[in-house]
């Protein structure tokens, strides 16, 4: 497997006046191009922390991440992030939200190219008649599209998505997981992605990694899940395997996230 | 209609929207009662003010003659505006006259110079309110154009707010009386050209206007600027916007609400400011005509001041009302985003 990604011992503690709380302790996690990965693991145990040290938005402590052979440091447009919540700039539109980013990385292309990029990608996640709306007139469904559309606009290295489906109803969750899919599937973006959702993870990953309950969390067991691709989430419902797959994310969860983590395991 | 009820809405004409809703049909019983509370009791509350205003006039006597009442501040009104319209057709018989008279002078010397001369009478209350009007805007405007910047660097740099903390802290309590002889000076000592473009009474009190007024919108952006949601720096962060650029996309638009709070309030301050500036350097707006009638003091002395008082008050409301629409077209719903 060739490491795209690599993270290394990546560790942070806090300072605090009892004394350095440790979050995150020795985190280790290789993704292969193109790969989807899924972090899960209880609320508070220090997903989103892992990914929004990988976004560059929060320090390190000790340890590493590479992309693409390049050690990171800091934020940057080669990362598209998708947030809980999208972190649109009410006062403008859909479109000019996309386009803020779409003209600082693609600055060469001419604007027209560039208004192609953001058109394309608001047309892919279905908003291809709502793009001249200001933030504030969209649902929150479509807000998260047009977060959708505003990461992969960047085209980045890679993609990474903080719980991204987290505020949304039950029925716009499923529709939005469709939209990310279908978008992932054109690009074939390295994705790491952090859920509580046992059925968004299995759905559009092709790894699950589980992480311990922190302080001081770290991997706890691996998930492969091979259903093939494009996936449909029917023809998956019918499968045994994907039962077998969710009771052992659930198992993990319920029983074995407090305890010391068991060795990789493959479904 | 009702994007007519919204609109009156916005611009703050909600004692209006009752009769749009009963016009439309809408409740009227709840309309009525609406239209009653929005409007009847104000209606009544200056009822019972000009009864007990007539009441203290009658029964006070003051160094000439008696205090007067509302009945003798609306005559003085009414004076006032006469003696506008009539300032006013002297001026245009003037220029016709001169007119005239350049043209008898050019059809017996058609080679000679004719020299135009300005009309040189006295300005009249309107004239003397345009002034004033004028004066608080440029007033404001120098407020404005010296306090934004200043508070969104306050508000983005840490280092920089606390470098200018003494200065707000002691130079904004300071009444606009102590101001005014230092901008006069300073005045007098740098503006000098041969041919002026504006009195020198006129740039002490926009002045005096400006650094009194500077102070509310120069905190308000500041806060503005400190309180931006972190989520959006960190859209600024991840796209590795460059200063000029997170400033010009992300901290102004998202600070506006705040700034525009500032300006209203500073606009407030610097009409209050005006007042007391013009009296002091003789600008001749509002300030100086109160100043005069308190120093000529014939019978309509009180009744002219008074007037002055009621136009200062109605001005001062309108400046408020206009800094509320335009700082309500600028406000975006930030609670509803997330």
């Amino acid at each position: 497997m060739s490491h795209y990604v690599e993270i290394a011992n990546l560790t942070k503690i806090y300072p605090t006046p009892k004394g350095p709380a440790v979050i995150v302790k020795d985190f280790n996690l290789n993704i292969a191009k193109g790969e989807f990965v899924t972090l899960i693991g209880h609320s508070g145990c220090g997903k989103s922390t892992v990914l929004s040290m990988l976004a560059g938005l929060n320090d390190i402590t000790s340890g590493g991440i590479i992309l693409a052979g390049k050690e990171l440091s800091g934020p940057g447009p080669d990362r598209g992030i998708v947030f809980q919540s999208p972190c649109l700039l009410p006062w403008l539109t859909a479109f000019e939200n996309v386009m803020l980013g779409v003209d600082q990385v693609f600055f060469t292309a001419s604007k027209a190219e560039r208004r192609a990029i953001a058109e394309y990608y608001l047309t892919v996640v279905g908003l291809g008649d709502a793009m001249r709306k200001r933030a504030t007139e969209l649902s929150q469904g479509m807000r998260q599209r047009v977060g959708i559309a505003r990461a992969f606009a960047l085209k980045p290295k890679m993609l990474l998505l903080d719980e991204p489906f987290g505020m949304l109803d039950a029925l716009t969750r499923i529709e939005l997981q469709q939209v990310l899919l279908e978008v992932w599937g054109r690009t074939q973006l390295t994705a790491l992605m952090v859920t509580h959702d046992v059925d968004e993870a299995i759905f559009l990953s092709d790894r699950v990694v589980m992480m311990t309950n922190g302080p001081a969390a770290e991997v706890g067991d691996v998930l492969e899940v091979k259903f093939p691709r494009p996936r449909n989430r029917a023809a998956l419902l019918e499968d045994s395997q994907y039962y077998t797959c969710r009771e052992h994310l659930i198992e993990f969860l319920n029983d074995r996230a407090q305890r010391k983590p068991g060795l990789a395991h493959a479904a | 209609m009702s994007t007519l009820i919204k609109t009156c809405e916005s611009v703050g004409l909600n004692w209006f929207v009752p009769f749009l809703r009963l016009a439309k049909r809408d409740n009227p019983n709840e309309q009525l009662r609406q239209i009653l509370l929005t409007i009847g009791v104000p209606i009544i509350a200056v009822l019972i003010f000009l009864g007990a205003w007539s009441w203290v006039a009658r029964n006070v006597k003051v160094s000439f003659g008696s205090l007067p009442g509302p009945a003798a501040v609306w005559v003085e009104a009414k004076n006032l505006w006469a003696d506008h319209l009539a300032e006013r057709k002297k001026e245009a018989d003037f220029y016709k006259r001169q007119a005239e008279r350049k043209k008898t002078f050019l059809a017996e010397n058609p080679t000679g110079e004719w020299k135009e001369r300005k009309y040189a009478g006295k300005p009249t209350y309107l004239d003397q309110i345009f002034t004033s009007l004028r004066t608080v805007f440029t007033g404001f405007v120098i407020a404005a154009i010296i306090a934004v910047p200043l508070g969104i660097l306050c508000g983005l740099s840490k280092v920089f707010n606390t470098a200018m903390n003494p200065f707000i802290q002691i130079f904004k309590p300071v009444s606009p009386l102590a101001w005014l002889p230092i901008v006069m000076i300073m005045v007098s000592a740098l503006y000098n050209p041969k041919e002026p473009m504006f009195e020198k009474s006129f740039i002490s009190s926009a002045f005096t206007v400006a650094l009194c007024s500077l102070w509310p919108a120069l905190i308000n952006t500041a806060l503005g600027v400190a309180s931006i949601d972190n989520d959006y720096l960190n859209v600024a962060r991840v796209l590795k916007l460059g200063w000029w650029k997170k400033v010009r996309k992300i901290v102004i638009p998202s600070a506006l609400p705040l700034i525009f709070t500032g300006l209203r309030l500073s606009l407030g301050v610097g009409w209050m400011v005006l007042i007391a500036a013009e009296m002091l350097a003789q600008n001749p707006g509002l300030g100086k005509f109160v100043w005069d009638m308190f120093q000529n003091g014939s019978s309509q002395t009180l009744a002219q001041i008074m007037v002055a008082v009621f136009t200062i008050g109605f001005i001062g409301f309108f400046l408020d009302r206009t800094m509320m629409v335009l700082q309500k077209a600028v406000s975006f719903d930030g609670a509803a985003i997330r």
